[in-house]
């Protein structure tokens, strides 16, 4: 059990790439690709978790007291957002095809025009 | 079949995948034994030094400055690209939708959501921008309150209508505030170079741990991210809702 978070991120990633890979709309493929970047969220705050320490905030604790690694949350955080707009981006794009080939299923998109 | 061979493919190379991650998560220590020296001394320096309670936005927002900086630089881009992608182009083929619900009218927003969403707006503004204010003292700051403010503008339309929401939310005016939210990190930390120090450095007075006057530049910057955040995000809302406006009409 002491390894479980870093086995769901394994799954969450390999998860999501099945779904990338068997997708038949691009706005379903949109979100698997946004499992595979949960994977990420799950493995940074594993890794940052110490057993039996606090959140490092410190507004209403004494500085000294130990603390979890605030640096992998920190990179999570903008993580998040960004991943937020990228989704956007993405989904923009599914918009557009859409449009101009009248499907989203990525099997039937197999003209080529430049 | 195409299909099939592609699954069976897929198959091989997850469980390849598979055995890579078991290998490289073999050696590492049980979850809650990680050690890292960096995060501990982050967290030793943030109040004496950094003068902020909240030593996640100190790591984004001073220590790591700079790469927050190039974060907030893919946020922007994203968004442009969205703008970019989602204009009305000349050439484009117009009316092929096969939409199979064709002619549905979409029912008026209830009298209970409208009454609710108008109550949440002012609440709304003014948690967010607590968020955005306070994020050197307690969790937050410029991406959270800027998320928190973007949905200030969704509960507008919820209670309104789409006209409306464009009204309160001119689309050039939110564009100037994403830029400008953007210049103004570069701005900040241009200043610590025109100070005679580096790039991004905090080059203004700490003020006391635990207020809101405290942290120099980190607050700052934190106004700028929230600008441009929520900036970003009303214009891809925006953008949306214009889509799907333009295509009832036709």
């Amino acid at each position: 059990m002491t390894h479980l978070p870093y086995a769901v991120a394994a799954w969450l990633f390999i998860i999501g790439l099945y779904g990338v890979a068997s997708s038949r709309n691009l706005i379903h493929l949109v979100n698997c690709v946004g499992i595979v970047q949960s994977s990420s969220y799950v493995l940074l705050l594993a890794i940052g978790y110490r057993t039996g320490r606090v959140a490092p905030v410190f507004s209403d604790i004494s500085p000294k007291t130990p603390a979890v690694d605030p640096i992998v949350q920190a990179l999570m955080l903008t993580d998040v957002v960004v991943e937020v707009t990228v989704m956007a981006l993405l989904l923009g794009l599914a918009v557009q095809i859409h449009k101009r080939h009248g499907t989203l299923n990525p099997d039937r998109l197999t003209k080529l025009s430049g | 079949m195409k299909r099939r061979a592609r699954k069976l493919f897929f198959f091989i190379s997850a469980v390849a995948l598979g055995l890579l991650f078991a290998l490289a998560y073999h050696g590492l220590p049980a979850i809650g034994l990680v050690e890292s020296r960096y995060g501990d001394l982050v967290n030793a320096i943030t109040v004496p030094e950094r003068h902020i309670t909240d030593a996640v936005t100190a790591v984004n927002f001073d220590v790591r400055g700079f790469d927050t900086l190039g974060e907030e630089f893919i946020l922007f881009t994203s968004v442009m690209g969205v703008v970019l992608l989602m204009r009305r182009q000349k050439d484009e083929p117009g009316g092929n939708h096969e939409d199979k619900a064709r002619g549905r009218v979409i029912p008026p927003a209830s009298d209970a959501v409208r009454v609710t969403a108008l109550l949440l707006v002012a609440p709304t503004i003014v948690f967010g921008l607590y968020i955005v204010a306070h994020g050197q003292v307690s969790p937050g700051g410029g991406f959270q309150g800027g998320v928190i403010l973007s949905t200030a503008s969704l509960l507008l339309y919820l209670c309104a209508s789409y006209s409306q929401f464009r009204r309160a939310a001119p689309k050039r005016l939110i564009e100037a505030a994403e830029a400008f939210g953007a210049t103004l990190y570069i701005l900040i930390g241009a200043g610590g170079v025109l100070l005679g120090g580096l790039f991004l450095e905090n080059v203004l007075p700490l003020g006391k741990a635990g207020t809101l006057a405290s942290s120099g530049t980190v607050f700052f910057i934190n106004l700028g991210v929230g600008l441009e955040v929520s900036g970003g995000l009303v214009l891809v809302l925006l953008i949306y809702l214009e889509e799907l406006v333009e295509e009832k009409e036709q």
